[in-house]
C-alpha cells in the first residue's frame, strides 16, 4: 500500500478541511433493487466485530499477568545520599531515589521549606498561606479552592472545602497526600497540610490536603505541642523546615 | 505496561516453533471463550497465565489474621525490606480467589492499600500495585466496588503529579487503569458502575491521561483508552463524554500515534491505536457529534491522512486490525462530503483500492467507503474515475464472496448513473460476461440484472 508522499507533510501541517465538492444525488440512487445507503454504524461491546482485536489484547494481557507473578529484579546500586543541602537520606536503587527527590525536593516552598506533591498544590499553598491579601479576601469572600484541578468550586473555609472532596470527589474521609505512619512522626512524609506550628491560617487547616484523624477525637493537644518541634533522628533537615507534624488542632490565626 | 520490568517470560526449554505453537493455542483459547461471551472471565486470564509463570507453585490461601499481620507489617514496618516482604506475600496470597475475598470483606483493607499506593516509598508503591493488579482478577463484583471510590481519589493523587511523572507513579497507574478496565466490563457494568463512573472526575482525569505530548505514556494510555472504550461502546451517556471534548483529544492522540508509527516500529502502538479508533468511530454515531461547526465536531483532514499512515502500519503489522481501521473511515466518509474530498484531494483512493486483495471483510468495507464517496454524485465520481477503478472492480466481479461483489454491484450502479462513459467502459472490458457468473445467486440476481440492463441500455 504506497501512500502519496505529500500524505506524511500534510499531517504534519495545519488543522483544516477540504471545501467539499458540489453534492448531487439522483433519485434513482440506491433505488430498488440496490440497496446501498450511506450510513454511519455502531458497534456494541459483544460484537464479532471486535474479536479480533480483544483477542490481541488479551494475549497481551496474559503476557502482563505472567510478568507480574513473577518476582521483580531490583537492580541496586552502591549505595550513595541525596545532594540537596541539608539532606543526607542514603539509597541504593535508583527508583527510591528518583521518588524521594520528587516527593521531598520537588514542589518545595521557598517561604516555609514544605514540599507538596505538585506544582499546583504548591501553588495553592501558597496562595493560602503566604499572601497576605488572601486572608483578607477570605473574610469576605469564598477563597478556598477545591484542590481537584477543573473543579471550579470555592469555598469560605477549609473544612467546607474538606467536606466538598469527600463528599464530591470521593475522597478517603481520612485522605492525605503525604504518608504519616500511625503513632509516629516518620521525618520522611511530605507535609502538605497547613498543621505546622509556625502558622496556621483562619480555621483549622487551610491547605488541608492531609488529616490523619479526621474524624475520630483529637488527640489531647499535650501530646501534639510535645512532638511539636522533635525533627525524628532518621533524617537530617538542615533548614529548619518542620516537616511532617500532622494536627487537626486549631491554632492561633495567622495575623 | 510494566516498563522496567519487562522481559519475555518464557518456560525453559522452549523454541521458538513451540512458543508461536502455543501462542495460537491461547489465540483459539481467547476465541472460543470471547464467542461464549466468556472472554471478560478474570480466571481466564489467569489461569493460561500463572500456569506458565508459577509452574506448579502452590498458592497460600491467607486468612483474615494473616491478612491483617501483613497489612500491618507493611503500613508500620520498621525495616523497608520488612514491609516490602509483607506486601509480597499478601500479594501472593491474593493470587487465590478466596484470599481475594476475605481481604475485601476485611474493613479497612481497601483504604490500607491505597495508603500504600499513595506512599513516598517507591518499592511499597509498586507492590501495592501489584496487589491491587492481583485483586484485579477476583470473580467479585464487590471488588470492583470496593476499589471504585479509592480510583477516583488515587487518580487525583496521581493526576497531581503529571508533570513530572516518575516510574512508581506510572506503575500504579497502570495497574490502576488495568483494575479500572477489569471491573468496566463486569456484566453489571452498564448498569451500575458505568454511571458511576460517568457522573464522577473520571472521565476527565481519563482523557487527560490520553492528551498527546510528551507525558503521554503509552503503558499508562493503553489501559485508560481500553477503559474509555469500555465506557463508549456501552453506550450509556457518550453525549457527555463529547461534551468533555472526547472527540478533540482522541482527534488529536491519532494524529500524535500516526506520526509515532513513521518514526519508530515499536512493537506495542496498535494495543493504543485499537481502542482510540474503537472510541473515535462510536462517538461519531452520537448525533451529538453532529454538530457542524461546534468545536466537538472533528472536522480536520489531517484525521484522514493519521488513519491512511495507520491502515499502512496494520497492513505490515496486525492486518486483523484493518476491518476497524476501515470502519473508522467509514464513519468519517459517510455523511460527510468534506472527508469524502478530501479522500479524493489527497490521492487516498488508489492507496485504498491496493487493500481490495487483502480479504473479503476488508473488501467489502473498501468498497463500502468508496461507495460512500460515489453516492455523492458526479462532482465525486468524475474524480474516481477512469484510473484503477474500472479494473479492480471487474477484478473483484471474479471473485465469489456474494457480499463483495454485491458491494461491488452496488457502486457500479452508482458510477453507470453518475459518470457518464462508464457504462460504456465497462461493456468495453467484458463488464457483462464478468457479471454473468453471478446471475444465479439468490442475493444478487435482481441487482446484476439490473446493472446489466443499464449498462446496455442506459
Amino acid at each position: 500500500m504506497q501512500l502519496p508522499p505529500a500524505l506524511h507533510a500534510r499531517l504534519a501541517g495545519a488543522p483544516g478541511a477540504a471545501a467539499p465538492l458540489p453534492v448531487q444525488r439522483d433519485a434513482l440512487a440506491g433505488n430498488a433493487p440496490f440497496r446501498f445507503a450511506a450510513r454511519q454504524v455502531r458497534f456494541p461491546r459483544e460484537h464479532e466485530f471486535f474479536e479480533d482485536g480483544d483477542v490481541q489484547r488479551h494475549l497481551y494481557l496474559q503476557d502482563v499477568i505472567t510478568q507480574v507473578a513473577a518476582e521483580p529484579e531490583r537492580p541496586r546500586v552502591p549505595e550513595f545520599t541525596c545532594q540537596v543541602a541539608g539532606c543526607c537520606q542514603a539509597f541504593d536503587a535508583l527508583e527510591d531515589y528518583e521518588h524521594h527527590y520528587h516527593t521531598l525536593h520537588g514542589n518545595v516552598c521557598s517561604y516555609c521549606r514544605r514540599a507538596f506533591p505538585s506544582g499546583h498544590l504548591l501553588d495553592t499553598h501558597i496562595q493560602e498561606w503566604h499572601d497576605s491579601l488572601f486572608q483578607i479576601l477570605a473574610e469576605r469572600q469564598d477563597m478556598y479552592q477545591c484542590l481537584v484541578e477543573g473543579c471550579t468550586e470555592k469555598f469560605r473555609t477549609s473544612r467546607d472545602r474538606k467536606q466538598h472532596l469527600v463528599a464530591h470527589h470521593l475522597y478517603p474521609a481520612d485522605f492525605r497526600f503525604d504518608k504519616p505512619r500511625k503513632g509516629s512522626r516518620p521525618a520522611s512524609q511530605v507535609s502538605t497540610e497547613a498543621a505546622g506550628e509556625d502558622r496556621a491560617p483562619s480555621e483549622g487547616d487551610a491547605m488541608e490536603v492531609c488529616s490523619e484523624h479526621a474524624e475520630a477525637p483529637p488527640e489531647p493537644p499535650r501530646e501534639r505541642r510535645v512532638y511539636g518541634h522533635r525533627v525524628p533522628s532518621t533524617i537530617c533537615f538542615g533548614q529548619g523546615a518542620s516537616r511532617g507534624f500532622k494536627s487537626t488542632k486549631k491554632r492561633s490565626k495567622r495575623p | 505496561m510494566w516498563r522496567g520490568r519487562r522481559g519475555l517470560l518464557r518456560p525453559s526449554g522452549c523454541g521458538v516453533e513451540e512458543l508461536r505453537c502455543r501462542r495460537r493455542e491461547r489465540e483459539a483459547a481467547l476465541r472460543k471463550a470471547r464467542r461464549e461471551q466468556q472472554l471478560v472471565s478474570k480466571r481466564l486470564l489467569r489461569d493460561e497465565a500463572t500456569e506458565e509463570a508459577e509452574g506448579g507453585r502452590v498458592v497460600v490461601i491467607l486468612g483474615e489474621a494473616q491478612i491483617q499481620e501483613f497489612l500491618r507489617l507493611a503500613q508500620r514496618g520498621i525495616e523497608e525490606k520488612e514491609r516490602e516482604r509483607a506486601l509480597v506475600s499478601l500479594r501472593r496470597g491474593l493470587q487465590h480467589p478466596e484470599t481475594q475475598q476475605t481481604f475485601i470483606r476485611l474493613e479497612g483493607s481497601i483504604r490500607t492499600l491505597v495508603g500504600l499506593l499513595t506512599s513516598n516509598k517507591a518499592l511499597l508503591q509498586l507492590e501495592a500495585a501489584r496487589c491491587l493488579h492481583e485483586l484485579s482478577h477476583s470473580e467479585q463484583s464487590a471488588v470492583a466496588e470496593a476499589c471504585l471510590p479509592a480510583t477516583s481519589y488515587l487518580l487525583t493523587y496521581l493526576s497531581g503529579h503529571s508533570s513530572d511523572f516518575i516510574s512508581p507513579h506510572l506503575t500504579v497507574l497502570e495497574a490502576l487503569g488495568y483494575a479500572l478496565s477489569q471491573l468496566l466490563q463486569a456484566k453489571e457494568a452498564p448498569e451500575k458502575i458505568i454511571p458511576l463512573v460517568l457522573g464522577s472526575t473520571l472521565p476527565q482525569h481519563i482523557l487527560q491521561l490520553l492528551q498527546p505530548g510528551p507525558k503521554l505514556n503509552l503503558g499508562v494510555a493503553v489501559e485508560f483508552a481500553w477503559c474509555l472504550h469500555y465506557i463508549i461502546c456501552s453506550q450509556v451517556n457518550n453525549a457527555l463524554l463529547i461534551t468533555q471534548g472526547a472527540l478533540t483529544t482522541l482527534g488529536l492522540l491519532l494524529l500524535d500515534l500516526a506520526a509515532a508509527v513513521q518514526r519508530t516500529e515499536d512493537a506495542g502502538l496498535e494495543l493504543l491505536v485499537c481502542p482510540v479508533v474503537r472510541c473515535l468511530s462510536n462517538l461519531l454515531t452520537e448525533a451529538a457529534a453532529e454538530t457542524v461547526g461546534g468545536p466537538m465536531h472533528l472536522q480536520d483532514e489531517r484525521v484522514l491522512a493519521a488513519l491512511f499512515i495507520l491502515l499502512q502500519f496494520f497492513l505490515h503489522k496486525q492486518p486483523s486490525l484493518l476491518p476497524e481501521g476501515l470502519w473508522l473511515l467509514n464513519n468519517l466518509t459517510a455523511n460527510s462530503p468534506s472527508f469524502c474530498t478530501s479522500l479524493i484531494s489527497l490521492d487516498l483512493i488508489e492507496p485504498l483500492l491496493h487493500l481490495l486483495s487483502v480479504s473479503n471483510v476488508v473488501s467489502v468495507l473498501v468498497l463500502t467507503v468508496l461507495c460512500n464517496v460515489a453516492e455523492k454524485g458526479p462532482a465525486y465520481c468524475q474524480h474516481l474515475w477512469p484510473g484503477l477503478l474500472l479494473p479492480t472492480l471487474l477484478d473483484t466481479l471474479a471473485l465469489s464472496d456474494t457480499e463483495v461483489v454485491g458491494q461491488s454491484v452496488e457502486l457500479l450502479q452508482l458510477l453507470f448513473l453518475y459518470q457518464p462513459g462508464a457504462a460504456q467502459a465497462f461493456l468495453q472490458q467484458s463488464g457483462l460476461q464478468a457479471l454473468q457468473r453471478h446471475e444465479e445467486v439468490a442475493q444478487l440476481q435482481d441487482r446484476v440484472h439490473a446493472l446489466q440492463q443499464t449498462a446496455l441500455h442506459g
